[in-house]
């Protein structure tokens, strides 16, 4: 009795999932009676709100924008993040240690869109504007994906740790009794046995920036743009969506599915990274446990 | 060989190991510049996030502030009643629904779900995968189910609570089980053995065991809920309503969303408003972290 009604609480995630997928999918087929595959995913226009010949549904700008700004991101944490990581896991003093890691949790816990209003308010105009002197436009993708880097960097930073900190004690003084150095432990015997481990955190954190959106949508711009100068304004596929939905373009309207058919896009590229990740996870704690 | 001659030998020998090289000592200091740059940068970026706002917001955080309803006109009168009465009512609702469901799943596949059966593994594997679904893709599933189609309750109150609930019943689950796991099979075999059913050993041990675990979790997913804007931007929260909620089924909007409509804004007045919004944001989230964290020293069972 008591398992049955506990199992259907249980059966409700799985329904949530049938509940995206389905979602997604009806509008999807029902975008591509209208627009041929071919043209959405090669097309190098993405202008679905214009009318008559300008209006063109081809997702490769909103893809690349995307991942563009997710490669600016990833370019800031990953080594960042790595080398907070190594800090917490092999040098710190549980004492600093104690004292550092509570503020990568605040950082971690710092809603999206306060990011976005510093990007907007602070980092374009003062840093990089003022400061670096470079004339950025007032959406861009320089700022976007910094900040969105700096959202990643806690959870880089505190996967990898995990997984170097299940590396056992033994590895080390082994290496240790046999003269390392420091510095040669870290890097040739706990950051290779972490390395799936790190890989993961590397996967998570793409596949939060890939899903990412406020911080594209208010720093980044709304233009979907096909170029690669960081200086100028572009945009994501979640960014696209929450622009796009307001909550009043009519149900079975052209508008109404780009929503489902971009969105399906996305849950397809951040269901495929995150499947890699936790396949890499699992294979990490099998090592050691 | 006597004692001390044993230690000097030992001395002797110590001094034969290779010392660090030059270079090696130079790679060494290099590499601990850059984990000390790398945490320094972070720890700056956090520090001038927190100032910027703070100085921008701080000047226009008054009471009034809290007790007006927002304005598009005059940036000088305008408030955040509506919006923070709609974070607090959807963080209601929203523990309303998460608590049962994510308690009694992670229950479920803690006691009772046997892993060699290929239903509960799709259940394992279907929470990890929820919780790395990108959060503006449950505003689509809220926009299609909840908002419009099968529930169609339109873009009102009770729809953000559910659409938010969905978000982050898989922080929960993930959480609450991991509580669950930390209490000993030691104390729920003890229980067995004194002739308690496995749900009197669930409801008299391993719930007030892993409770603080529990409570702990939910208060930071729901801490993430009232951060959320993405999924509340796709189901259509109303942007500065001069009302409050009066139901469930009332329009709504929230805190994130009132700062969303007030950086769009060109007007740099509104702007200072989003900056002093953010503040009330980040206290309301500051108050519910500490309650979480004091949660955890006061009433963490050590087994």
């Amino acid at each position: 009795m008591v398992r049955g009604a506990l199992f259907a609480a249980a059966l409700l995630s799985v329904l949530t999932t049938a509940a995206i997928v389905l979602s997604l999918l009806r509008e999807t087929i029902s975008f591509f009676g209208d627009v041929p595959v071919g043209d959405y995913l090669l097309g190098t226009k993405w202008t679905p709100l214009f009318s008559g010949d300008q209006q063109s549904f081809g997702v490769v700008p909103l893809v690349t924008g995307t991942l563009y700004l997710s490669a600016i991101g990833l370019l800031i944490a990953v080594p960042l993040g790595l080398l907070c990581a190594v800090y917490l896991s092999e040098y710190a003093r549980p004492r600093v240690r104690r004292a550092i890691k509570p503020v990568l949790e605040v950082l971690a816990g710092v809603p999206t869109i306060v990011f976005g209003f510093f990007a907007l308010t602070f980092f374009t105009p003062v840093v990089l504007r003022d400061f670096l002197g470079i004339s950025v436009n007032q959406f861009n993708a320089l700022s976007a994906g910094t900040i969105l880097g700096l959202l990643v960097l806690p959870t880089i930073a505190s996967v990898a740790e995990d997984a170097m900190s299940a590396v056992p004690a033994s590895l080390r003084e082994g290496a240790f009794g046999l003269g390392a150095s420091k510095l040669q432990v870290t890097l040739r015997v706990v950051f290779p046995a972490a390395l799936s481990g790190i890989v993961a955190a590397l996967i998570l954190g793409a596949s939060r920036a890939i899903g990412e959106t406020v911080i594209i949508l208010i720093a980044g711009g709304q233009t979907a743009n096909l170029g690669i100068d960081p200086t100028q304004s572009y945009q994501s596929m979640a960014a696209f969506i929450a622009a796009t939905s307001r909550g009043d373009i009519p149900t079975g309207s052209i508008e109404y599915e780009t929503i489902f058919v971009v969105g399906f896009t996305l849950f397809v590229i951040t269901l495929t990274l995150n499947a890699a990740s936790i396949r890499l996870v699992r294979r990490f704690r099998q090592v050691y446990e | 060989m006597t004692g001390a001659q044993i230690a000097r030998s030992a001395l002797a020998q110590r001094t034969v190991l290779p010392r660090a090289s030059g270079a090696g000592r130079l790679w060494d200091l290099l590499f601990r510049i850059a984990m000390y740059g790398a945490i320094g940068i972070g720890m700056l970026a956090l520090g001038t996030l927190l100032f910027d706002v703070a100085r921008d917001g701080l000047p226009k955080l008054s009471w009034s502030f809290i007790t007006s309803f927002p304005s598009r006109i005059r940036p000088e009168a305008a408030g955040i009643e509506s919006a923070l009465v709609g974070t607090i009512l959807l963080m209601a609702i929203t523990a309303v629904i998460v608590v049962p469901l994510g308690v009694t799943t992670a229950l479920y596949l803690e006691e009772y779900a046997d892993r060699t059966k290929w239903w509960n593994r799709l259940v394992e594997v279907n929470i990890q995968n929820l919780a790395a679904v990108p959060s503006v893709v449950y505003g689509i599933l809220g926009l299609a189910f909840i908002v419009r189609g099968p529930l169609g309750l339109g873009n009102v109150l009770l729809a953000g609570g559910i659409t938010l609930a969905l978000l982050v019943l898989p922080v929960v689950i993930i959480v609450a089980r991991e509580a669950i796991r930390a209490v000993p099979p030691s104390i729920r075999e003890g229980s067995l053995a004194l002739g308690a059913t496995q749900w009197q050993t669930i409801w008299k041990q391993v719930l007030p065991g892993s409770l603080a675990g529990i409570v702990t979790g939910i208060i930071l997913a729901l801490s993430r809920a009232i951060g959320e804007t993405a999924p509340l931007l796709v189901i259509g929260a109303a942007a500065s309503p001069r009302f409050n909620p009066d139901g469930l089924f009332s329009d709504f909007s929230a805190l994130p969303i009132q700062i969303f409509v007030w950086t769009q804004d060109p007007n740099r007045e509104f702007v200072s408003l989003a900056a002093a919004a953010i503040l009330v944001l980040m206290v309301v989230l500051l108050l519910m972290n500490s309650v979480a964290i004091w949660l955890r020293n006061r009433y963490e069972q050590k087994w």
